[in-house]
């Protein structure tokens, strides 16, 4: 069928600075660049362009620009280019759109709607550079009361067990399979420098990567992929997956052209198969069910670690949130509105869950007033976009943010929303052999633990120009936030007045 | 001294004792190397089995209660009574025999070992069932199973025998290996096409199918004092997957 889309990128080598090297030729890994031998000349199929980028960074003389193809359609607010180009995909194919990353729609970014407060003339801030400043976090289940021996005054309340963290910031689940090893590689090693955590996804542990164990979360999904009790055993804190932001109440769909050798021996599937994960944990359908979920992970590992549970950000986000940490959560994870995706259908990723500050804010609120914060420690992602969001995340009561896209652009990603194709030409999202070697992990390990190292000095400089030498002082004190362009509602959701009041 | 230990059968009352102070003595035992315990008044406790590792027998006197050898790795648990929902939930290694019925979700996401019950079983039996190389679960129903047996099964083998049905009788299961899209199920007695999930596809058995039910069928019969023979003289079908990708079509890119 001849297509009616029109191209997205137009791309411009400038015949100047073109050696016709074919460098953009292999880099290309949507067959865009091709070398026409007759001619002599290397061209290009426009239409295949996905505006990655790639060809235009690695061409040795900065020959190619990639910009949008300006045809325009004739304004219409209602039928936008965006709409107009899925009725055309799907009237040309039948199916359901599927798209990668996070929702890239224009709702509300709360974050860009909250500002922070520092300190002036009444209390001295703090210069971080000669004073020392503190990130550590401990996640786990807090006691209601710590008791101490009369005499030794040693510890007698038996304490949960906590997992610290230097940087309240760690990695979330990607699975193996969604992403490469070498990524899954770079996010291990990283976490291990920095001292967090990184996540496994629902993918299962490639053998390489149990020596980081003790800087890995493990994740326990819908379809069970790779779990076992060695897996269980290797990890610091082991993650039941209830649902994502970028697909809530949907499961999980690998695409079979990424369920290769490797993935499928992880995953216990067959090669080329789509691994599916149903969208219910068959053994989970009330907060009951889910306690004995909890539970028989607890037993599986003697009650050595926490156990966290991650939910999309929905509706009914906070009554539910108490329910889980009353099933015996250590940790509860909120995915929101933006959280990404390696697959998800894009009518689900763009339409459904609510903004991740939302969700924080009330869930925090409710925890604290049934008397039971102290219970599990609260975890957030789903569009945290750099050091700024992560202290007021942190403010509105988070103890420890999750990130995914971000780490993914320090590795190269240049967000092009092709994750689902397993085309990835930065090799990240990806399976296909020739192109996962494109992430070397011992430099991803580098920009990542440099990526965690600014956000560190960043949030130093928050605390200390706020006067505060702790991030546990900044924790859930939303005295700290104000509010700007914000109706009365949603400050009131929020909890956190307007700025000037 | 140590060798005596092995061979004793260590004896559990487990009447008011609950599943985590159960388990925790169950932990020492076999770490203590017993290699058989008798648990006696066992009234709903769950994840018996989780977290032992050792190919200790353990024999099961009441009603355990659900995810019983839930991440199993090695034992072998004889339940003489009825096992509830979970039985069996991802379990990677070992053997669990069922002198009775089982509930829903039998073997969810089993990764290896095998899992008899002698008698019906509830909704989802062999559910998200896996397998690579040799790690393939097997699980063995005598009598029927409620709706979606085999969902989404992506390897292991599934046996449904309904000896307890008789001969006009069909099966009770709709949706029978909806999502299928590995491993291999064997049916005996009879069905009707709507009771399968489109995902499905229906064969005559050939000579390694019949080699593989004499194995597992032989299995059966000698732990609930069937004659194999017998059970394998009717006639069987067998399901396996249409599509390696049942929902490749899904999708726009």
């Amino acid at each position: 069928m001849k297509t009616y889309l029109p191209s997205k990128f137009l791309i411009e080598r400038d015949p100047e600075r073109c050696i016709q090297c074919q460098v953009c030729v292999n880099q290309c890994s949507f067959d865009v660049h091709y070398y026409d031998a007759e001619d002599d000349e290397v061209r290009s199929r426009e239409e295949n362009c996905v505006g990655c980028h790639r060809c235009a960074l690695f061409c040795p003389t900065r020959a190619i620009t990639i910009s949008r193809n300006p045809m325009d359609y004739r304004e219409n607010y209602n039928w936008r280019p965006e709409v107009i180009e899925d009725i055309i995909k799907q009237a040309e194919t039948g199916g359901v759109l599927l798209t990668g990353m996070g929702n890239d729609k224009g709702q509300r970014i709360y974050w860009d709607h909250l500002v922070l407060n520092a300190s002036q003339v009444t209390n001295p801030s703090i210069d971080p550079l000669r004073e020392p400043m503190e990130l550590t976090t401990y996640l786990g289940r807090k006691s209601d009361r710590v008791e101490l021996e009369p005499d030794s005054h040693c510890l007698k309340t038996e304490l949960a067990p906590q997992v610290k963290l230097e940087v309240p910031v760690m990695f979330t689940a990607m699975s193996y399979g969604a992403v490469s090893l070498n990524v899954h590689k770079s996010l291990a090693r990283a976490a291990t420098e920095m001292g967090t955590l990184w996540n496994t996804g629902e993918g299962g542990l490639h053998p390489d990567l149990y020596q980081y164990g003790s800087n890995t979360i493990v994740q326990v999904a819908s379809g069970r992929f790779g779990v076992h009790p060695e897996y269980l055993d290797a990890a610091q804190v082991i993650e039941i997956k209830i649902g994502q932001g970028a697909k809530p109440g949907i499961g999980g769909h690998l695409p079979g052209e990424k369920v290769s050798t490797e993935v499928s021996l992880t995953r216990m599937i067959p090669q080329g198969t789509d691994a599916l994960s149903p969208a219910p944990q068959h053994d989970i359908y009330s907060i009951e069910d889910l306690s004995q979920l909890i539970y028989a992970l607890k037993e599986a590992t003697n009650y050595t670690k926490p156990v966290s549970v991650k939910i999309a950000a929905v509706h009914n986000s906070a009554a539910i949130a108490s329910g889980m940490v009353r099933a015996g959560a250590d940790i509860i994870v909120l995915d929101g509105l933006r959280g990404a995706t390696g697959a998800a259908p894009k009518v689900i990723r763009d339409n459904v869950g609510i903004p991740i500050e939302m969700a924080l804010a009330s869930v925090d609120s409710r925890l604290r007033q049934e008397g039971i914060r102290n219970q599990a420690s609260i975890v957030v992602s789903g569009g945290i976009r750099n050091s700024g969001d992560v202290a007021k995340a942190i403010a509105l009561g988070a103890d420890a943010i999750y990130i995914g896209t971000a780490a993914l652009v320090a590795l190269g990603c240049h967000v092009c929303q092709q994750c689902h194709t397993g085309k990835c030409a930065w090799g990240i999202c990806t399976t296909d052999l020739a192109l996962t070697k494109r992430v070397n992990p011992d430099i991803g390990a580098r920009r990542l633990a440099n990526l965690l190292r600014g956000w560190s000095l960043e949030l130093k400089d928050i605390l200390g120009g706020m006067g505060i030498n702790a991030l546990e002082s900044l924790r859930g004190n939303r005295l700290h936030l104000r509010g700007i362009g914000l109706t009365d509602t949603e400050l009131e959701i929020l909890g956190v007045r307007m700025a000037g009041s | 001294m140590a060798q005596k230990e092995t061979n004793r059968v260590m004896k559990i009352d487990a009447s008011g004792v609950s599943y985590r102070e159960l388990n925790a003595r169950l932990r020492d035992m076999t770490s203590n190397g017993t290699s058989k315990i008798e648990l006696r008044n066992v009234y709903g406790q769950r994840y018996i089995g989780t977290d032992l590792g050792k190919p200790v027998n353990i024999e099961v006197f009441g009603t355990p209660g659900n995810d019983l050898g839930a991440f199993m790795d090695g034992p072998r648990i004889t339940v003489h009574g009825n096992a509830q929902d979970g039985c069996g939930n991802t379990m990677n290694e070992g053997e669990i025999i069922v002198h009775g019925h089982a509930g829903d979700i039998l073997g969810l996401s089993a990764r290896g070992g095998r899992i008899f019950v002698r008698d019906d079983v509830g909704y989802r039996a062999g559910i998200h069932m896996k397998e690579y190389g040799n790690k393939k679960p097997v699980v063995v129903i005598g009598g029927t199973a409620q709706d979606f047996p085999g969902e989404y099964m992506a390897g292991g083998i599934l046996i449904l025998l309904g000896l307890n049905l008789t001969e006009e009788e069909r099966h009770k299961a709709k949706f029978i290996g909806t999502g299928m899209h590995g491993g291999v199920i064997y049916l005996r007695g009879i069905i009707e096409d709507y009771q399968l999930g489109k995902e499905v596809g229906v064969a005559e058995l050939e000579e390694k199918d019949y080699q593989i039910l004499q194995k597992f069928v032989g299995e059966f019969a000698a732990h609930f004092g069937y004659k194999a023979k017998g059970i394998l003289k009717h006639n069987f079908i067998k399901l396996f997957p249409r599509w390696l990708r049942p929902y490749g079509r899904l999708f726009a890119y």
